[in-house]
């Protein structure tokens, strides 16, 4: 870990004239400076700044962006209206984690391809020019989709997945002024620049993430690991499915652990829309989701494994039998 | 810099000349508090598990300078030899540790974890998330962020499952 | 206290035990589930590992490690990092050590921080006052290298192996066994490198005082750690001590003293103060011990009726350049199955990775699984149960030599273990589903070879009649606090808390140290000699013979004369010295342990994932000593078990030897949710030529076998087979296909 100037803000207004890297929950910004894959000249603290409350806006709720995982994961309100979003969050990290991560940061979490930890290696993300070592390498975990010749990296959250199911909208301020993201545009894919994971530009700062007015609808969250618990996703899928009667009246779905972002594919959703559940439409929609899937060697299973997934939650949720 | 904070019930000044001092360095290291362990420093194994405003954290993933007027929970605030927790002495009952080097972490997991029960958060596990009953399932997700190498996790649960029937 | 009057007890385990001196006892407190007398330390955080305490002045030391698999650092940016702030020394001594020593080693491994046999191996060390600032000036360093990566060996090659005659058996024609058997399975098997991941990273302090060297360490096995500490820094072993009070987990993997203990002996007497060096959990994974790859090819013959004409196991093993170890795949297969024609292969290829040791039961742990894995091929092959098999393949002798069997319990523990696990409900391969969900069960019989060591103890009697035990012994959490707390109670006729046991200081009677299960039967057949030179004098005392006395809660009862200890003592310090040595009961008869493993799995149809239903396992291990502490070492075994079938894979990135997972988050050891209902039972069991005792090894043979039990049980829930560990999920899609 590189020495660092630390500064306590005391206010959101106060962050943004610091001028410096904001920690909040620190769980993966610690982590990746002690290991000097960061490494901040100044850290501003964040955590006293309030933007800490959970409430309702609309018919929808407004998170404050230092709201705790566990805060909003155990949120009644969230429990009853946004299932989705509890059971994402719960799936991630471990109670420790969750208790000090917050929802801005989650958001901010980078990847964890084995070779972005590896100052040893190339890799395009931390290091830009210098070579991905994943392909070729290890890349178990990482992208089948939306990756480039230069990186192959996927982000690695859950919570993201479930926001951007869930049509959420991220709030950011900065020295250009206030501005909005939707939650499924925030994140980037690498093309040519990797070392961006998202659209946040400098020194702008995650105030708050609006979630709209529940859909109503089935809401499932069903991550695939190597571990039953703590452990990273190797494909998630978060689902929304509104149903009319017999046919589906919206569904919106996101993968997770499959990309540099939440995969999400409206014209394959638009294939669902009015539709009765079958499994070949099921089987149609993850083929559309999933068209120009590519895997690495290592990770060519996660094709398959999305495609199944996708299927047996979409037949979950429009209460079919998943078998 | 200076920080004060309230650890274990008592305030404590700490002297911090370098603000990368973890929370977890800072226990070990500087405040003779070295029952809070340090197995991995990067949150994967939950041996250095503290409370922190009652909620537990991973001591490793925090800086020692951001937790001024903060208060600190750690094994050695839970119970003592001569006076144990509930869970400590489960613990002891039924073998819930071997090595013994998870187990500060464990415990103090544990004893957090069931206020949050109480609290009626939901798990991973929950089948539901707005009435969550704490049975063996629950028990195993909401420890899982604690890793025990020696691999006393049965005993773990038994541990935890005794002492939350005896409180509840 | 007065001067200790000493009293000596030797036995060279020469001879089967004709009496159980523990069936004469009358304190009732062996092999009762006494509660681990250091618990309360346990769990109040208040037992100090390795790296708990720090004398003042301490400076923090952090290793820079090589960046290449193979090559030589020819320097380093010293003078910039002698200029960070902080930093006191920087260290490149040809007294550092290039990889950990090997259990029992007793020497230094190869030396020198120059060349390089794996990427990740310490070539320097930065110490300065803090921590952050060692650990800042350590990644700050530059080394720099001559690289010869391109030529370095970094997987398992198809041929090249070194084959060394005395690993290598045969007897009959196997390749004609082979030809004529009914039934035959002839298949290679992979398991992959693990890692032994104790959640106490390797950590040493370190402190010279007048040319004496003390060494706070997280060690199993002092007796040869201050030999190879010794020789590593070129001083007499009588200058160094090491405290290892308790340690943070084992597994075999702190059996030799690693780069931290050397290390932090230079920099502490470089700089005349004391030196901490914990390893960072990359270190760990990196530069300490794993357990190899291995390939293995099983053959089977059998008859129309299931009995084996044949059995070859040959295995592929790495082991690190100049090493004496690798991985005794095959230890176990000369003796666990009848069979007149048997091939036995070892073979071994040296590679440029993290050195292979000894991993918690090294050889049967990834050997007896794949074994067993065969065995429920042939069992489908030949239409028999799985159960039925085995039994009907159990040796009368040691197939192998002619031995008899010390004992042998694979047919009771496969009868009971099956009957108390249900065995009879398992379903037809492939034929019992739940939703998505495909359930199966299966099971492996479970076999551990049992040794006894060299160890020494004392138990010093004090005159108000309490005792205290001391050897070098280390309690790695197996239980060594408590069994030997258990054994000298027994044995002397006093309650538990008048007896402390004092572990894990190099200056104490040496031991056998932790390791391939032989601690709780080697010392404690030290600590029940001790007893027994202190009876023989108490019984003096009395003025009767030893076996005339019973020895019951402080009190020597001999006849209708009972008299308290502190009495009979009068004032006196009676000090009893215990060694035992193993003998001709170590060559005469085959010894083993013994058990049978069952499992129940789902596995899901969606996404192939595998989830353990319960587990259960019955063992035959000589006296139980302590059945709480012996049912944790089970348990803890069977899930090594869990992280083999299911979860655990070292990765070695085979383009440059970088270890890829080298974290928790990524080498993934079972989590709490990975493990279910375990259920234990032991067989009552006594084995005569293993040792005064009459108890074994334990905590080896539980990981011995349970893969393969999950792995069968995966194969009979699918319908198909897994020759490959671990069995993730991305295997198992390709086989449901």
């Amino acid at each position: 870990m590189r020495p660092f100037t630390y500064t306590r803000a005391e206010d959101a207004a106060a962050a943004l004239a610091a001028g410096g890297r904001f920690i909040a929950g620190g769980t993966n910004l610690l982590d990746l400076m002690k290991l000097q894959v960061e490494t901040p000249d100044a850290l501003v603290d964040i955590n006293h700044v309030g933007l800490d409350a959970i409430a309702p806006e609309g018919e929808g709720l407004l998170v404050g962006a230092l709201v705790r995982n566990a805060d909003l994961a155990a949120d009644p309100r969230v429990r009853r209206d946004w299932p989705l979003l509890s059971r994402a969050i719960l799936a991630g990290a471990s109670a420790q984690i969750r208790n000090r991560a917050t929802t801005g940061g989650n958001l901010l979490q980078r990847t964890r391809c084995p070779y972005f930890y590896d100052l040893d290696t190339p890799c395009n993300k931390r290091q830009p020019g210098s070579g991905c070592s994943a392909q070729g390498g290890f890349n178990r975990t990482l992208a089948i989709l939306g990756a480039s010749e230069a990186c192959i990296a996927t982000f690695p959250g859950d919570m993201p997945v479930a926001l951007a199911a869930l049509d959420a909208e991220i709030r950011i301020d900065g020295p250009n002024g206030a501005r909005t993201l939707p939650a499924a545009g925030f994140h980037r894919l690498p093309g040519d620049t990797p070392e961006r994971d998202t659209n946040l530009e400098p020194g702008e700062l995650i105030t708050s993430v609006a979630l709209p007015a529940p859909t109503g609808g089935r809401q499932i969250y069903r991550k695939v690991r190597d571990r039953r618990s703590f452990a990273f996703a190797l494909v998630s899928v978060a689902a929304d499915v509104v149903m009319d009667g017999g046919t589906i009246r919206q569904a919106r779905v996101a993968l997770g652990g499959v990309a540099a972002r939440p995969w999400m594919l409206p014209e394959a959703q638009a294939l669902l829309d009015g539709q009765p559940p079958s499994a070949a439409l099921f089987g149609r929609f993850a083929d559309r989701l999933l068209a120009g899937a590519k895997g690495h060697g290592e990770n060519d299973f996660k094709i398959p494994l999305a495609r199944r997934t996708v299927i047996a939650v979409l037949t979950e949720a429009t209460g079919g039998d998943a078998a | 810099m200076d920080i004060t904070l309230t650890i274990n019930g008592e305030r404590r000044t700490l002297p911090l000349e370098d603000p990368r001092v973890t929370l977890l360095d800072a226990l070990r290291q500087h405040l003779d508090l070295p029952g809070t362990k340090k197995g991995c420093d990067h949150g994967q194994c939950g041996a250095c598990t503290v409370m922190l405003n009652g909620r537990r954290i991973n001591a490793c993933l925090t800086l020692a300078v951001m937790h001024q007027g903060d208060e600190i929970t750690t094994i050695e605030g839970l119970g003592t030899p001569e006076a144990l927790s509930p869970l400590q002495a489960a613990f002891i009952r039924h073998d819930g540790f071997q090595c013994g080097y998870c187990t500060p972490g464990q415990i103090v997991s544990a004893t957090a974890m069931l206020a949050e029960f109480r609290e009626g958060w939901p798990s991973n596990v929950s089948n539901d998330l707005s009435a969550p009953r704490l049975d063996d399932e629950e028990i195993r997700e909401r420890m899982s962020g604690n890793l025990c190498r020696c691999s006393c996790y049965p005993n773990i649960v038994d541990a935890i499952r005794e002492t939350a029937e005896s409180v509840a | 206290m007065s001067e200790p009057i000493t009293f000596k007890r030797h036995l060279r385990m020469n001879t089967p035990e004709k009496a159980d001196f523990f069936d004469q006892t009358a304190q009732g407190v062996l092999s009762q589930p006494l509660d681990r007398p250091e618990g309360k330390l346990k769990v109040t955080g208040t037992a100090s590992y390795a790296d708990d305490v720090h004398p003042p002045e301490t400076a923090y030391g952090w290793f820079v490690r090589a960046p290449i698999a193979k090559g030589w650092v020819t320097g380093l940016n010293t003078a910039e990092l002698r200029a960070m702030p902080g930093v006191l020394a920087v260290i490149r001594d040809d007294r550092m050590i290039m990889h950990p020593a090997q259990g029992q080693q007793g020497k230094s491994p190869p030396q020198g921080p120059s060349e390089v046999f794996y990427a990740g191996q310490p070539v320097a060390l930065v110490v300065a006052e803090t921590f952050e600032q060692a650990r800042d000036a350590a990644q700050a360093a530059r080394p720099e290298l001559i690289d010869r990566s391109d030529k370095a060996a970094l997987k398992l090659p198809l041929d090249d192996y070194e084959t060394p005659k005395s690993k290598q058996a045969a007897q009959g024609d196997l390749d004609k066994a082979m030809t004529e058997a009914a039934f035959a399975v002839d298949q290679v098997y992979e398991t992959p490198s693990m890692s032994h991941s104790a959640m106490e990273p390797h950590a040493a302090v370190a402190w010279w005082d007048d040319g004496k060297l003390t060494v706070r360490g997280s060690y199993q096995m002092l007796k040869t750690n201050v030999a190879e500490l010794a020789d590593a820094l070129g001083i007499s072993a009588r200058k160094v001590r090491i405290l290892a009070p308790y340690v943070g987990g084992g597994f075999g993997g702190k059996l030799g003293i690693s780069h931290e203990a050397v290390g932090a002996a230079i920099a502490a007497q470089r700089l005349g103060r004391p030196v901490a060096i914990a390893l960072h959990r990359r270190n760990v994974y990196e530069a300490t011990h794993r357990r190899s790859e291995s390939r293995q090819r099983i053959r089977l013959a059998a008859g129309a009726d299931g009995r084996l004409a044949g059995i070859g196991h040959e295995a592929w093993v790495s082991s690190m350049f100049g090493d004496s170890f690798s991985e005794p795949v095959t230890q176990a297969s000369p003796f666990t199955y009848a069979g007149e024609n048997r091939v036995i292969g070892h073979h071994v290829a040296r590679l440029n990775l993290t050195a292979p040791g000894s991993m918690r039961a090294p050889g049967e742990a990834i050997g007896v699984p794949i074994v067993e894995l065969a065995m429920d091929e042939l069992a489908q092959a030949a239409g028999l149960d799985p159960v039925e098999l085995r039994l009907r393949n159990i040796p009368d002798e040691d197939p192998s030599t002619g031995k008899p069997f010390s004992s042998n319990r694979l047919e009771d523990c496969l009868r009971q273990g099956a009957e108390r696990f249900g065995w009879a409900d398992r379903p037809e391969p492939g034929a019992r589903r739940e939703g998505e969900w495909l359930i199966g069960m299966g099971m492996a019989s479970a076999v551990r070879v049992n040794t006894l060591e060299p160890s020494e103890a004392a138990i010093i009697l004090l005159p108000d009649g309490t005792a205290r035990v001391e050897t070098d012994m280390t309690d790695i959490g197996t239980g060594s606090y408590a069994i030997l707390t258990q054994i000298a109670a027994e044995a002397l006729g006093l309650p538990v808390e008048r007896v402390t046991t004092v572990l894990g200081d190099s200056d104490l009677p040496p031991s056998s140290g932790s390791g391939g299960s032989f601690g709780a039967a080697s010392s404690g057949s030290s600590v029940l000699l001790a007893a027994q030179a202190l009876r023989a004098q108490l019984a003096e005392r009395m003025g009767c013979d030893a076996d005339e006395m019973t020895l019951k809660d402080g009190q020597a009862i001999a006849g209708n004369r009972t008299r308290a200890l502190p009495d009979l003592l009068a004032g006196d310090t009676l000090r009893g010295e215990g060694a035992i040595d193993p003998g001709a009961t170590s060559q005469t008869v085959r010894q083993a342990t013994w058990g049978a493993q069952f499992a129940e799995v789902a596995v899901s149809t969606v996404t192939g994932e595998v989830q353990l239903r319960r587990l259960a396992a019955t063992f035959a291990c000589g006296r139980i000593l302590n059945p709480k502490t012996a049912r944790s070492q089970c348990i803890g075994g069977m899930i090594f078990g869990i992280g083999s079938a299911l979860t655990e894979h070292v990765a070695h990135d085979p383009r440059d030897g970088h270890f890829v997972n080298r974290d928790l988050a990524e080498y993934h050891v079972p989590a709490n949710l990975d493990v279910p209902k375990i259920d234990i039972a032991f067989l009552p069991d006594r084995d005569a030529h293993a040792n005064p005792m009459q108890a074994k090894g334990i905590g080896e043979l539980a990981c011995c076998g349970t893969a393969g039990a999950i792995v069968n049980a995966i194969a009979n829930a699918t319908g198909k087979r897994f020759r490959e560990f671990p069995v993730t999920l991305d295997k198992v899609l390709a086989a449901l296909g």
